[in-house]
């Protein structure tokens, strides 16, 4: 993974967490707000280093906390562990089977919120919790499930857009083309 | 990992500026959004038909001309409550400027009920002051200053807490807390007592205790009751008045 792809997923994650505060589009409709930064990290933890695992976690909960009334730094953690535990079986994972991508995308992102509310339960926060909630993660985990391949694909479709590609070696060899004569 | 407990673990003051540095980073995404906003407005406005424009224009000036005789007799109304006032030796009422906010962000979780509004420290603006709809029915509070942005909790998050008191004969008061966590414009207002005879239909304002919030803003209008605690209590839930899902501007009470 090169260094240029490393900064186009930190720079998704600032963009993706300002349009979930700034439109609320999805949110009118179902009354949920879907989090795009599980889905991302997917993509990272799959393609990407511990540094990029890592920096995506710190930035884009640091990002997201700064935005939102949860106390800063508690949606770090969820990140990079669901960020750490692909990473860790990445090996088994057929990263670029579609049905894998979803499969990722709908347990990370049931995963990272199911986690921060543990850890604000744990510090001692109230948040809104009810039966609704259930309803709340359902959405999240399926909205997320969908945009895992779709991350995957824009990503792919920027590296090919953006990255340089080295040129397939061609088997052609002048000293080695058959000279065919008249018979 | 470690640094994450780290910044859980410092004093909240550093938390909150480093929260605010943090959040300042999304300044130009702000400022990008708000003018595309202006330059949708003012493209609209350009493509309008001259006629609609005067019709619109026409309606305006005699709502105006209404509006400037009601303000009138009220300002009457006003001077003749303020003499009274003086003549029963009452306290004089203290007098709120509103000043208007645009909402440029919400909370991205859905386990907050929270808002961003445009004015900030810059602005004058500063914690605790009391946020109303256009319509002027309340909408929350203000949480987090910074320079050019405040942070607004909206009713029915956990950290909103209203004294409230309902409009009927024994005029029962209450405190407007948390709701739950799908935003159906519906709040509980617990802490009655046992012996509330409430009804539906009945309006909830603010009953001006506690500090933050001046008395009488509308609030909502009761939905229901139950008693709770083996009949010790009762507990009322409120449809709020301001939609709180759809609020582009609001109004920042300032003393």
């Amino acid at each position: 993974m090169s260094l240029l792809n490393a900064l186009f997923i930190l720079a998704t994650a600032f963009v993706v967490v300002f349009l979930e505060a700034a439109f609320g589009g999805f949110r009118r409709l179902t009354g949920v707000q879907l989090d795009l930064l599980p889905p991302l990290m997917v993509y990272a933890s799959l393609s990407g280093g511990v540094v990029t695992i890592s920096l995506l976690a710190l930035l884009g909960g640091l990002l997201f906390d700064s935005l939102s009334l949860n106390p800063l730094g508690v949606s770090v953690l969820p990140l990079m562990l669901v960020g750490m535990i692909i990473y860790s079986s990445r090996d088994l994972i057929l990263k670029r089977q579609r049905f894998a991508q979803v499969v990722l995308g709908l347990g990370a992102s049931a995963a990272a919120p199911v986690l921060s509310l543990i850890l604000l339960l744990t510090t001692g926060r109230k948040p809104l919790l009810g039966w609704a909630t259930l309803w709340q993660l359902g959405v999240m985990s399926l909205g997320g499930a969908l945009a895992t391949p779709v991350c995957f694909l824009l990503f792919a479709k920027l590296e090919r857009s953006l990255v340089h590609s080295r040129a397939p070696e061609t088997s052609f060899r002048a000293d080695r083309e058959i000279r065919r004569g008249r018979l | 990992m470690l640094l994450t407990l780290i910044i859980l673990n410092l004093p909240s003051q550093t938390t909150a500026r480093l929260k605010l540095g943090v959040g300042s980073l999304f300044l130009p995404l702000v400022g990008l959004t708000q003018s595309a906003h202006q330059l949708a407005g003012k493209t609209a406005d350009a493509v309008l038909p001259r006629k609609e424009i005067l019709r619109q224009n026409e309606i305006l000036r005699r709502e105006n001309q209404e509006l400037r005789l009601q303000a009138a007799v009220a300002e009457g109304t006003e001077r003749e409550n303020a003499h009274l006032r003086q003549l029963f030796g009452w306290q004089q009422r203290q007098r709120h400027h509103l000043r208007l906010a645009n909402v440029i962000l919400r909370e991205p979780s859905n386990w907050w009920r929270a808002i961003e509004i445009d004015l900030g420290s810059r602005d004058g603006m500063t914690t605790n002051r009391p946020v109303l709809s256009a319509d002027g029915s309340l909408v929350g509070r203000i949480a987090y200053v910074r320079l050019t942005r405040s942070q607004v909790v909206l009713l029915g998050d956990p950290n909103v807490h209203v004294a409230a008191l309902v409009e009927n004969e024994t005029r029962d008061m209450g405190v407007i807390g948390a709701s739950g966590p799908r935003n159906d414009g519906l709040v509980e207002l617990g802490y009655l007592s046992k012996n509330v005879t409430l009804k539906p239909g009945q309006t909830v304002r603010t009953s001006g205790q506690g500090g933050i919030f001046p008395p009488d803003i509308l609030i909502g209008q009761v939905v229901d009751s139950q008693p709770i605690e083996y009949g010790f209590g009762t507990v009322a839930r409120v449809k709020l008045a301001a939609k709180l899902d759809a609020l582009e501007e609001v109004w920042v009470v300032s003393e």
